[in-house]
């Protein structure tokens, strides 16, 4: 008898362990503004492919548009592509806010992708710039419908180039941040047009309300620099100051995340205000991008004299000191809201706002099947609630990680292993 | 001997001057045209209401020759697309990774020479120290530098450069320069980088070797090493103010860089 009990407890010992380490994420930032500023340093990152086949090309979406001399640099489109050898499937990448096709987070997803053995097409936001030159239809970036239309075709004709030297048995498609958002209308685009017809999508990070989420981050910026953004430069050089002290006299400084990680770990940030103005001024710092080219491709006047030609070397800095001091609220009143009052002048901007929320998709996204979505928990543009309205639409395809910030544990083994999971039909709950 | 020296020489002042004639026609190429004399409509935000001269922005860093420095921008830009990176890529195609690693290395263990004498020039002794004991044991046990054992003993690479040594002293950055190949830098860093390369030549390595040719294929391998490890490529942020930007990050890594 008492053998039995032994053998009874042991066996329940087992199944509560085991229930603990299927529940546990360690993924190592709980604070969610820590979390997306530094991501997932490569100690606790999952180990990827190292030699990837990636091959870089461009294409012209226009051909007859023409380029002003000073965003010469921006006339094509380019895009990245990995060819895997037998027949496979192909995903579609679509960057986040800002973001191009080689940015840290969609090359972790390529070589994850590649890994799991997919063709890729890695595509850049239709807010990065070279986007907004050569590919977008209207050239005022932020409006999902018209930015998802512009994707579809890029993807249709960057398929084009490449459909005989890929042996494609489905399509997949995935985008992460604004990537997701616009995921959800590029399937929708496809169910009538059936150019790829794809079997999976995968959503990580959206959005709910493009809006909100844009407001908050305009927001981390201005509340967080101590007296405003008039005394940016002060806060510029605190943080030099304390990357000086945490350098130290080692190797050659490199900007990049493995020195923000280090800095982190020598002296961590008491507060969020640090973490969360580095979170806005990289927003700040791609829409000060996207809205110069907006403006003088479109002739807008906003910043740039309507009527202005604008040569190869002239020197435009003063135009980026302007649009850094302006808010995402300013664009989509000096810009966002003339483009759309002039296709349709009874439009209201209530009406624009919600055109840019996923709640006007939430029968879609109720009742197709094919898409799943990654979240988190504590993600910084979400509002409260908008995640477990997510989860709610979504039911058993969501899954939700308690912690992770906006897109930070991406590269976390637990995220790919769920993310090429998704699409090789593997669950693990 | 002495005709061949002589001949070199010639060589290197005809290369030299071809290539200073091209930074010519490239500077003349950058003019810029005149001032478009339009009287246009003020823009929603002018620079005129929204940029206050009284204000300190970080994107400013003195840069007298703004305009020669650009071309110099463009001119890399161009070197890097069709000349440096093609070579980098053809290196990295033919060179087993493995390999790279120990050239990397190899690299890394003779400049221990500039680091060294930089270090004391700085009165950092422990630093100097330690900089003499990774030359030390990487060139023995870790093979001429192949490999890095000293790294995992603990003694971290203790970088200085002459740039590095002036701001120490408190020799300021100096005007924003682009060098040719080579990228940002300052006039204190430029003239940094001179001392160190002639310090280097003269009582470094090169001079304790005395071969001319393997000095060259050194300083070949060097370059392309360098560049095979530097992710950055010219125009690829995809910002309009990319010049300006990469500017300010210059300046504030080396500003870094010297504040320790």
């Amino acid at each position: 008898m008492t053998q039995i009990y032994r053998v009874l407890s042991t066996w329940l010992c087992l199944i509560l362990l085991s229930c603990g380490a299927a529940n546990a994420y360690d993924y190592p930032f709980t604070d969610p503004y820590v979390a997306t500023v530094l991501g997932t340093p490569a100690e606790f990152a999952a180990v990827l492919p190292e030699d990837v086949p990636i091959k870089n090309d461009s294409i012209v979406m226009f051909p007859e548009r023409k380029v002003p001399g000073v965003l010469w640099n921006f006339a094509d489109l380019n895009y990245s592509y990995i060819k895997v050898d037998g027949p496979a499937p192909l995903i579609f990448l679509i960057a986040g806010t800002g973001a191009s096709f080689e940015s840290e987070k969609m090359i972790s997803m390529q070589r994850a992708f590649y890994g799991a053995g997919f063709n890729v097409i890695s595509l850049s936001s239709p807010t990065f710039t070279d986007f907004v030159v050569s590919a977008s239809s209207s050239q005022v970036p932020g409006n999902l419908e018209e930015d998802s239309a512009d994707l579809y075709r890029v993807m249709q004709a960057v398929w084009a180039i490449h459909q005989d030297e890929m042996d494609v048995t489905e399509f997949y498609l995935t985008g992460y941040s604004l990537g997701a958002a616009q995921s959800v209308f590029l399937s929708q685009i496809d169910d009538t047009e059936k150019a790829f017809n794809f079997s999976k999508v995968l959503l990580i990070n959206p959005p709910l309300s493009l809006y909100n989420s844009v407001v908050k981050l305009d927001k981390m910026l201005e509340d967080n620099i101590p007296g405003g953004m008039d005394h940016f430069a002060e806060f510029y050089q605190k943080v030099i100051h304390r990357f000086g002290k945490v350098y130290k006299n080692g190797d050659a400084v490199q900007l990049n995340d493995q020195f923000l990680y280090k800095a982190y770990l020598y002296d961590k940030p008491k507060t969020d205000e640090p973490t969360a103005a580095m979170v806005g001024l990289s927003f700040r710092l791609s829409s000060v991008n996207m809205v110069f080219v907006s403006d003088v491709m479109t002739q807008a006047g906003y910043v740039v004299p309507k009527g202005l030609v604008l040569e190869r070397n002239e020197i435009i800095i003063d135009y980026g000191k302007v649009l850094s001091q302006l808010t995402f609220i300013d664009y989509f009143n000096g810009i966002f809201m003339p483009h759309f009052k002039a296709q349709d002048p009874t439009i209201t901007e209530t009406e624009v706002i919600s055109r840019m929320s996923l709640r006007n998709k939430e029968k879609y996204l109720r009742n197709t099947t094919k898409i799943g979505l990654i979240h988190n928990q504590d993600d910084i543009i979400m509002l409260p609630g908008e995640v477990d309205y997510l989860k709610g639409v979504f039911g058993d395809r969501a899954t939700i990680y308690p912690h992770g910030g906006h897109c930070g544990n991406m590269s976390y083994p637990d995220n790919v292993t769920a993310m090429v999971g998704f699409f090789k039909g593997i669950t693990q709950k | 001997m002495v005709e061949m020296t002589i001949e070199r020489n010639k060589m290197r002042h005809r290369t030299f001057c071809i290539f200073a004639l091209f930074v010519v026609l490239l500077a003349a190429g950058c003019a810029k045209n005149d001032q478009q004399n339009l009287n246009l409509e003020p823009p929603m935000y002018p620079i005129s209401e929204y940029v206050n001269p009284d204000i300190d922005y970080p994107i400013d860093v003195y840069d007298p020759f703004e305009g020669f420095n650009r071309c110099m921008y463009t001119f890399n830009y161009y070197f890097d697309s069709y000349i440096f990176i093609p070579i980098v890529n053809g290196y990295e195609y033919v060179t087993p990774d493995y390999v790279e690693r120990r050239i990397y290395h190899f690299v890394n263990n003779i400049f221990e020479f500039t680091n060294f004498t930089n270090n004391l020039l700085q009165l950092k002794f422990e630093e100097a120290g330690v900089t003499v004991l990774r030359f030390v044991i990487n060139s023995t046990v870790g093979i001429a530098g192949l490999w890095d054992p000293a790294t995992y003993m603990g003694l971290n690479l203790k970088y200085e450069d002459f740039g590095q040594t002036l701001g120490y002293y408190g020799v300021g950055d100096g005007p924003y320069l682009v060098l040719p190949v080579l990228g940002p830098s300052n006039l204190r860093d430029t003239t940094g980088l001179i001392t160190d390369v002639v310090t280097f030549s003269l009582a470094g390595p090169p001079a304790w070797l005395d071969d001319d040719s393997a000095t060259w294929i050194f300083t070949g391998i060097t370059a392309i090493n360098k560049r095979r490890y530097e992710s950055f490529r010219y125009y690829q942020t995809g910002s309009p103010f990319e010049y300006e930007m990469i500017r300010m990050l210059y300046t504030a890594k080396r500003e870094i860089m010297v504040d320790n």
